[in-house]
């Protein structure tokens, strides 16, 4: 089985997010970039499927500036086999676009497996994977938090759905999206490290796809979440008890 | 302008997302239509017809739709749009909503908004984007625009009415690449996270599973649904589904009380919405105390008894 692991390049997530001041997005300008969490979980789940000889071999992906390289190099260190960077000068772009692009690399690649995170953390979009399922006319199962395979070539997946979970049976091949319990990404070894800059990138120009990429939302301005209005402090259950009731009246 | 709404429901009853949901719709345009599909959909649609603001209920009662397969779904909802003169199409932004909107925008040829949180106009919204940490105001350019809605955002509609229902047929074939295996509900008599009107929730300081019986006693007393942070479910305190922050539920309850949970960023974004917040914490620095409105810094396990106790 051959898989495709989709990465994607996001501010890392424990840096706090500043919104520029003219509102025309949040600060990127120093600061530091990591693989979107969500697609390390699939990178890792694609490793553990090779290291049980379910997968024979794993494409990373990512759709960037050239910067995207150093994300494709990450996840190639975890255990990836090559990667293909489809370059662009944007820096965001819509997920229709991308799936479509994902798409048209899954044409050439043939992958049994195409496997990413739910969303990414930047733009919490939630879609790409379904796209990519939709215009290949591929099952798809979601938000996985566990992945068997079988030996009929399906996959049996547990989803985290509201109000428990649901396991659905899908034929390969498939795209699943995966949540943050499916599995704890490794840390890159030093030696895994090294042995990755020797793994081979392609490089595609995301012109030679022939897809259009213009943005079909326009985003008109990016403001702060409203604050909160600070609180007190009370001393005692009492005083807490007595302030839900009669100040905030919700008891 | 009309707007078509897709209702989730279990077969048994309307999620009450899907009556926000109509909201939503109905600050769009006058005009706002619900579609049901699903199997033996009677006491749903009796429940579904008494909502305020919808001109119409479509209806698709067939086996294909027993259990809410995306790939069946989208299909069918694409095939009953194809041709209609709806402009807008929205779900809600549930799992089932994330699971199936996004193959109704691919099949139409839509970049779908996702989780809005605000309407503006009929063509331009806001959505929280990095964890709830910015807010994006967005207008979209395509002619249908498909969205999926964050309900705690939006009431639920009144329900009040008596709504005509029309029952379609659909000429679907069976998909044969997934099927349904099984639904395991989380078992619990409370009221659902999402729609309670007050949460009390567990952190690591919590220290193990067992200690969450402290705060059942006060969920009960005060019917509350109950919740935890990512770490108190990372270390296997509680189910997975009771996660509460921007990777789990968001949460907009008019009270929402954090038990030695310390406020990190993402469990923030999923509760931030709520009316007040209260918090008890042994760190008096603990973030959480930044975001609530009323807290109490001492042991939670010499507090939370005599909290169950005044109440």
């Amino acid at each position: 089985m051959k898989a495709l692991v989709c990465v994607k390049r996001v501010i890392d997530y424990n840096v706090r997010i500043r919104v520029k001041s003219d509102k025309s997005g949040v600060e990127t300008d120093n600061v530091k970039m990591s693989m979107n969490p969500f697609d390390e979980i699939a990178v890792e789940e694609a490793v553990r499927m090779k290291e049980k000889s379910q997968i024979q071999e794993i494409v990373i992906l990512s759709i960037g500036t050239d910067k995207s390289q150093e994300t494709i190099r990450s996840a190639l260190a975890m255990g990836g086999d090559r990667g293909i960077l489809v370059k662009t000068d944007k820096e965001q772009l819509e997920p229709l676009t991308v799936g479509k692009i994902i798409k048209a690399v899954s044409d050439k690649e043939k992958p049994d497996l195409i496997i990413l995170g739910k969303q990414a953390i930047d733009d919490d979009c939630n879609q790409t994977g379904q796209i990519v399922a939709t215009l290949l006319e591929i099952p798809q199962a979601t938000f996985a938090s566990e992945l068997k395979k079988n030996d009929d070539n399906t996959l049996e997946v547990t989803r985290e759905v509201d109000g428990g979970l649901e396991t659905v049976k899908v034929n390969i091949p498939c795209v699943v999206t995966t949540d943050l319990r499916l599995n704890e990404p490794r840390y890159a070894s030093l030696p895994n490290i090294m042995k990755a800059k020797q793994k081979k990138i392609d490089v595609l120009e995301i012109g030679s796809f022939g897809i259009d990429i213009k943005d079909r939302l326009q985003v008109l301005e990016v403001n702060e979440p409203p604050d909160r209005k600070p609180g007190i402090k009370v001393d005692d259950v009492e005083a807490l008890v007595n302030k839900l009731k009669n100040e905030a009246k919700v008891l | 302008m009309k707007v078509l709404v897709i209702i989730e429901h279990d077969n048994e009853t309307v999620k009450q997302s899907s009556f926000s949901t109509i909201t939503a719709a109905k600050e769009i345009s006058d005009s706002v239509e619900a579609i049901v599909l699903g199997q033996g959909l009677d006491s749903v649609i009796n429940e579904l017809k008494k909502s305020d603001h919808l001109k119409k209920i479509y209806k698709i009662d067939n086996e294909l739709f027993k259990n809410p397969l995306a790939e069946n779904l989208s299909n069918a909802i694409q095939k009953f749009a194809e041709g209609s003169d709806y402009t807008h199409i929205l779900s809600p932004s549930s799992t089932f909503g994330k699971n199936m909107s996004p193959k109704l925008s691919a099949l139409m040829d839509v970049q779908q908004i996702s989780d809005i949180t605000k309407i503006i106009s009929d063509d331009t919204f806001e959505r929280p984007i990095y964890a709830g940490n910015a807010i994006a105001k967005v207008k979209s350019s395509d002619q249908m625009k498909i969205i999926t809605v964050r309900s705690t955002c939006f009431e639920p509609c009144a329900l009040n009415s008596s709504v005509d229902v029309e029952s379609l047929t659909v000429n679907l074939d069976k998909n044969n690449s997934v099927s349904f295996v099984s639904y395991d509900k989380s078992k619990s008599d409370r009221p659902e996270l999402t729609s309670a009107k007050i949460v009390i929730s567990g952190g690591r300081g919590m220290q193990n599973g067992e200690n969450f019986r402290l705060l059942e006693g006060i969920a009960d007393k005060l019917g509350a649904a109950m919740g935890a942070s990512r770490a108190a479910v990372d270390a296997g305190f509680v189910p997975n589904d009771w996660q509460v922050g921007q990777t789990g539920k968001i949460v907009a309850p008019d009270l929402y009380i954090a038990v030695g949970i310390s406020g990190a960023i993402q469990h923030i974004a999923g509760i931030k919405d709520s009316k007040f917040i209260a918090c008890i914490n042994k760190d008096e620095e603990a973030p959480i105390f930044n975001f609530s409105d009323y807290g109490l810094v001492g042991d939670l396990f010499e507090l939370l008894p005599k909290l169950e106790e005044k109440l």
